[in-house]
């Protein structure tokens, strides 16, 4: 069986080589980089916002059993239906069997990277029950029978013509280059999907403990019209998800619409409470929120990477990661990619089979700078290189390592260093990344630097010498 | 044990151990000045008056798409709703009972959809546009604010293609927080199960970035103030 590492590196030097996709993904961000700083520049500092944000969700995710029972007890008070899951098997063995009590025949979902995370469309349809992303993005590599590219922009990898053959397999529509004609041909056959579905699924981007409320944040309208129509919404919540006062989406709504998609505000921002009150118009019957743990709390109990649960999900790390556009999404193999899922899946899936993500870094840091949350994401990559090297140590690198440091503080071994190495690197020259070279996996495609032909010292002291 | 009793005794295991606060990081530049009540001083500037909001609204929403047109009087609007009845070709529209949304829906005198007590979808599907009250417009984002009391249920408008929203001048907010805090004192922590903040007309970029109107929502949104 294939290693993840080693289904990571096969992935990355793949797409690495190939230059279609990678002007593909850097001229989507070129027009979101251009959006996002114009609506940054709005803010009177972006700043500031920043730390507030940061200062909020500390508050919440360091108290989190508090905020928690007040969402959940609020939620319950309004008729909501509330199972907390430790678990992924718990969580769709919870909504698979709502789906068995209700007889249900079809689901319509809305984005979720939490189901994403649990394999939700896997276990619904194992037990007989058709779901259909409503999202256009999601929809397209539902089809594609893909995970999704990107948290935020899951298609991002497709050019129209892909979506239009994709299109003309699948549902037999006429081949068209227009994206307006793409989305409305998705538009229709979403509309019969919705008036038939009677489950609707969500996720949520805020949950609202001062108010019980969940706060979905969409553009299409798929996630206003998955939880109005079907008679049960089903909303799948990481317990991260936890913002204290009702308030706190006066800020965090502008931030994630300007981090996430270089917008101002999202089109749809929308809080649901509870199923549908006496007097409405519409709304699900029965409204359940499936709170998710899934080793959520292991990554709570690491004090020093705590922080990486303040994450909104806003994709802002991976739109500036220079990992990210050249191996793209789907080489890490994870639910999250990027800088944010190089930290969080290790926590989430094990810290061996997943440490080499640590590595998928350059540390230029362009994350941290940019996280709306203040997620200090290089500095985490760091802390599970040295957590996966503490519990797995790798004994020939320390060796080589305390060599390295023998010889960097014993000038006259420094010096025997340097002059062997003039010596050896024209022979090493002859077999640089071939089986023979010692040091292939780094030189198969980097070049040593020539050490001078004298050293620096040697140099001084010539020159001094009368 | 319950489940809720592993993952709360989970997390409060986790806890015992205290994170450093966030400004302390490393990285930082050091603790920030103490921290504001209302994130109000950081975002976008808007502002003191009706007319600068009206304005400043005006501008958001043509940003978002969205079409805004402040009207002298209910007459104006009338007049204004029966154009769009005529380029659009409305031949139904879907509304709830208001005191906006009645005089207008009289004139225009088209088959409606009530959804006040509930409706068929197929019925709401097939109708040319919606006609809905708000609770609050926002002037910094170019937001309405829609509750399920207060615009007809939740699909009315998200499910036809064009929403009109009517609206009264005293219902404009400068931002998101003053909206929040008027529903709150409104409702009185008997809220509604739905709110929704809509800002312009349903969109998408999914395909290769570019925006496209009407993805699933409404292609066209209209607001229009009354005094």
């Amino acid at each position: 069986m294939k290693t993840h590492a080693r289904q990571f590196n096969e992935s990355a030097r793949h797409y690495t080589a190939d230059l279609h996709h990678r002007n593909l993904i850097q001229k989507a961000l070129d027009g979101y980089y251009v959006k996002r700083d114009e609506f940054k520049s709005r803010f009177q500092s972006w700043p500031d916002a920043r730390d507030l944000a940061a200062e909020i969700k500390w508050e919440a995710v360091n108290h989190l059993d508090r905020y928690l029972d007040e969402f959940v007890s609020r939620l319950e008070a309004r008729g909501t239906k509330v199972f907390w899951a430790p678990d992924a098997q718990a969580a769709r063995d919870y909504i698979v069997g709502v789906a068995q009590q209700h007889k249900v025949r079809s689901v319509i979902k809305s984005k979720s990277m939490t189901a994403e995370e649990i394999h939700l469309n896997d276990a619904l349809e194992k037990n007989g029950f058709e779901v259909v992303e409503s999202d256009l993005g999601e929809y397209i590599v539902q089809l594609r029978r893909e995970p999704p590219y990107h948290l935020v922009f899951p298609a991002m990898h497709l050019t129209r013509r892909q979506i239009s053959d994709l299109f003309h397999d699948r549902l037999g529509s006429e081949p068209t280059n227009h994206p307006e004609e793409l989305t409305m041909i998705a538009r229709r056959v979403m509309r019969r999907k919705y008036c038939e579905a009677d489950m609707g699924i969500s996720g949520a981007n805020f949950a609202i403990a001062e108010t019980g409320m969940i706060s979905i944040t969409e553009n299409e309208g798929n996630a206003r019209l998955t939880t109005s129509l079907p008679k049960i919404h089903v909303a799948l919540v990481g317990i991260e998800k936890i913002l204290p006062k009702l308030s706190d989406l006066a800020l965090f709504l502008p931030m994630l619409a300007t981090a996430g998609a270089g917008q101002s505000i999202t089109c749809y921002n929308t809080l649901y409470g509870g199923p549908r009150q006496p007097g409405e118009a519409d709304g699900p019957t029965e409204f359940h929120v499936v709170l998710l743990d899934n080793r959520r709390t292991e990554l709570l109990a690491d004090a020093e990477q705590r922080d990486a649960l303040h994450c909104i999900r806003c994709g802002a790390c991976l739109n500036v990661c220079p990992i990210f556009k050249n191996v793209g999404g789907h080489s890490y193999g994870t639910t999250y990619q990027g800088p944010i899922g190089s930290v969080i899946t290790p926590h989430l899936r094990g810290l061996q089979d997943w440490k080499h993500l640590s590595q998928a870094s350059s540390l230029c840091g362009a994350c941290t700078e940019t996280c709306p949350v203040k997620i200090n994401l290089h500095h985490h990559l760091l802390h599970n290189r040295r957590n996966a090297a503490r519990a797995r140590p790798a004994p020939l690198e320390s060796l080589l390592q305390r060599g390295f440091v023998f010889v960097m503080r014993r000038p006259g071994w420094y010096q025997l260093a340097a002059r062997l190495g003039r010596l050896t690197q024209p022979l090493q020259r002859l077999i640089q990344g071939t089986v023979l070279d010692p040091l292939r996996a780094w030189t198969k495609t980097r070049s040593l630097p020539s050490l001078a032909e004298k050293s620096f010292r040697d140099w001084w002291r010539e020159r001094k010498a009368p | 044990m319950t489940n809720r009793e592993v993952i709360l005794g989970r997390i409060r295991e986790a806890l015992k151990i205290a994170a450093p606060p966030p400004t302390f990081h490393e990285g930082s530049p050091g603790p920030a000045a103490p921290l504001p009540t209302s994130p109000q001083k950081w975002l976008p500037p808007v502002g003191g008056t009706l007319e600068e909001q009206i304005e400043l609204f005006r501008r958001n929403a043509g940003e978002l798409k969205a079409e805004f047109y402040a009207c002298a009087g209910v007459d104006e609007a009338i007049q204004f709703v029966k154009q769009l009845a005529t380029t659009g070709g409305w031949q139904k529209i879907g509304r709830h009972h208001g005191k906006l949304t009645d005089p207008v829906a009289r004139e225009l005198a088209l088959k409606e959809v009530l959804t006040d007590h509930g409706y068929a979808v197929k019925d709401l599907e097939s109708c040319d546009a919606a006609l809905t009250e708000c609770e609050a417009l926002v002037a910094q984002t170019g937001s309405v604010l829609v509750s399920a009391p207060g615009a007809g249920g939740r699909a009315l408008s998200v499910l036809p293609p064009h929403h009109v929203v009517l609206a009264r001048q005293n219902q404009m907010v400068p931002d998101l927080g003053a909206a929040l805090r008027a529903v709150q004192e409104k409702f009185k922590g008997r809220f509604p199960s739905f709110l929704s903040f809509i800002s312009g007309p349903s969109r998408t970029g999914d395909i290769e970035r570019i925006l496209v109107l009407g993805a699933h929502g409404p292609k066209k949104l209209t607001v229009l103030l009354l005094p």
